[in-house]
């Protein structure tokens, strides 16, 4: 059983935290991440080739997070595999003892740091959820019987709040819940009412939400991240506060923290998910601050 | 309409290297349309061969090179100018090229241009891609937009979380078409059918290559 599956429906406030696996086979340092954030945070979700850049896989990365006696969540992209390695990786991660999966459809290889490789994309993100609810249900994509105990997933997947129109968000977040989505992760949200907002219209689905934060580090990452992120606003008030500061970098945990400890208080999401990007070891600062 | 690109002239000449006699096909249909071997494009390429001191035995604009049977009746009127030269330059597309491989045998044959895809003429010298030939139409509910070929990673329940701004994350000068797809359901009433889950794709019907035939109005695909 998922212990982030049994945190969330237990009701309790919970935090998880993106950690990135290293451009080597080198895993001191991504251990040490782990090392830094054990019994803080609830999950670590490991990623999966972020922004099409290659590195150590994320069911490895994963195995680190268990060997730490911690919770891993297992992001799987469609970009790099079809559906016959997208089912051997999850019934092998499985097998291994990964319980929690986050399902996307990946950034494109253009983006990434080896812009020559295919694309996949025989599945998408909803793909990638039928074909782990059909590993569920003991059975391959192709309808063939699986050996055994079938897996039992918990199953996730990413939603924008800030994606414009709103709509066609709620429309795709409806079909990854009927795809077996249990929860979600979101992109980061600076805005408690945009927040609020989404919670209210995905609220019918019954599905778990992890609000996704980004701690801003100056005023230069705020506006990439204003950039790069569809929809995001940061407002003039937080530029404001990012200018001044004159520890920026120390500024942004302080915007994260009053950001998850209002959304904790409000009971506006079932928790957080902290995306550093690179940056992991200030997570602890952050959650000394709430 | 399938859409070329003529490759840089020092490829080309790069790949002719020690080459002296060439003999040059064009086509009459994608090519010409593309300008990348319509009659006009020939007798460039001719002048430019012959400023690199290459001789040219003679050309044929072919209509179209990828109809085999056509095309090796009208070369047997060149038989002995191709025979006589070292090697054919082959301005049509990759499909024309190896048909020219086919009826030529054991004659060099070369393209001078890149196939880029299958798609629309917008405007005079602007072509965008529209199909990807997978072998079965998406119906699309009626939208007649395909995500195969115009969405960069062809997903089938977009759009991705990459879209931003109405644009797509690969180029940003291309508008998402998950979005165009679901602003025109909307327009038509019709945003129910965007609600639906799009299933993998089924790629055994797509083994290459792919075969076709006809005879007697009866269709039947091995694919």
């Amino acid at each position: 059983m998922s212990r982030l599956r049994e945190l969330l429906e237990s009701g309790r406030f919970v935090i998880t935290a993106e950690v990135g696996p290293p451009k080597g086979s080198d895993v001191n340092d991504f251990r040490e991440k782990v090392n830094l954030l054990k019994g803080r945070i609830d999950a670590f979700n490991v990623t999966d080739g972020q922004g099409a850049s290659m590195r150590l896989s994320s069911l490895a990365g994963c195995l680190v997070v268990l060997s730490e006696g911690e919770e891993p969540v297992m992001q799987i992209t469609g970009r790099d595999r079809n559906r016959i390695a997208i089912q051997s990786e999850l019934l092998g991660a499985y097998a291994l003892g990964v319980r929690n999966v986050l399902a996307i459809t990946g950034d494109y290889p253009t983006l990434g740091d080896n812009p020559n490789a295919k694309p996949v994309y025989d599945l998408d993100s909803v793909g990638i959820l039928l074909a782990a609810s059909s590993l569920m249900n003991g059975k391959d994509l192709a309808g063939n019987p699986l050996k055994g105990n079938p897996p039992k997933f918990y199953l996730g997947a990413t939603a924008n709040p800030n994606f414009s129109p709103l709509e066609l968000e709620l429309i795709k977040v409806e079909k990854k819940v009927s795809a077996g989505a249990r929860f979600f992760q979101t992109q980061a949200v600076y805005d408690l009412r945009v927040a609020e907002q989404f919670i209210k219209r995905v609220a019918k689905f019954n599905v778990k939400i992890l609000l996704g934060i980004i701690p801003l580090r100056s005023v230069k990452s705020a506006q990439f991240i204003s950039r790069m992120i569809p929809g995001v606003k940061i407002s003039k008030e937080l530029m404001h506060r990012m200018e001044v500061a004159e520890d920026p970098k120390l500024e942004g945990l302080k915007i994260a923290a009053d950001f998850i400890k209002k959304v904790r208080e409000h009971g506006l999401a079932h928790g957080v998910h902290i995306m550093a990007i690179g940056a992991e070891k200030t997570v602890p600062v952050l959650l000394e601050m709430l | 309409m399938i859409i070329t690109k003529g490759k840089p002239l020092d490829e080309i000449l790069s790949e002719l290297e020690g080459l002296e006699k060439i003999f040059i096909v064009g086509c009459s249909l994608c090519a010409t349309a593309s300008k990348t071997g319509g009659e006009e494009e020939v007798e460039g390429m001719k002048r430019k061969l012959e400023s690199f001191g290459k001789k040219i035995t003679g050309s044929i604009v072919l209509d179209p090179v990828c109809n085999l049977q056509k095309s090796r009746l009208d070369l047997k009127r060149y038989d002995s100018e191709i025979k006589g030269s070292d090697a054919v330059l082959c301005m049509a597309c990759g499909n024309g090229l190896q048909t020219l491989g086919e009826i030529l045998g054991d004659k060099p044959v070369f393209p001078a241009n890149d196939t880029l895809f299958l798609g629309e003429v917008k405007r005079f010298g602007v072509f965008e891609e529209r199909c990807l030939q997978c072998g079965r139409c998406l119906l699309t509910s009626g939208v007649a937009i395909c995500p195969l070929s115009r969405c960069p990673k062809g997903i089938l329940n977009g759009p991705c979380g990459g879209a931003n701004d109405g644009k797509c994350e690969v180029a940003q000068d291309l508008k998402c078409v998950w979005i165009e797809i679901y602003e025109k359901l909307k327009a038509m009433g019709r945003l129910g059918d965007f609600r639906k889950i799009n299933y993998p794709l089924d790629y055994s019907i797509k083994v290459r290559p792919g075969q076709h035939l006809v005879r007697r109005g009866v269709s039947s695909e091995q694919a």
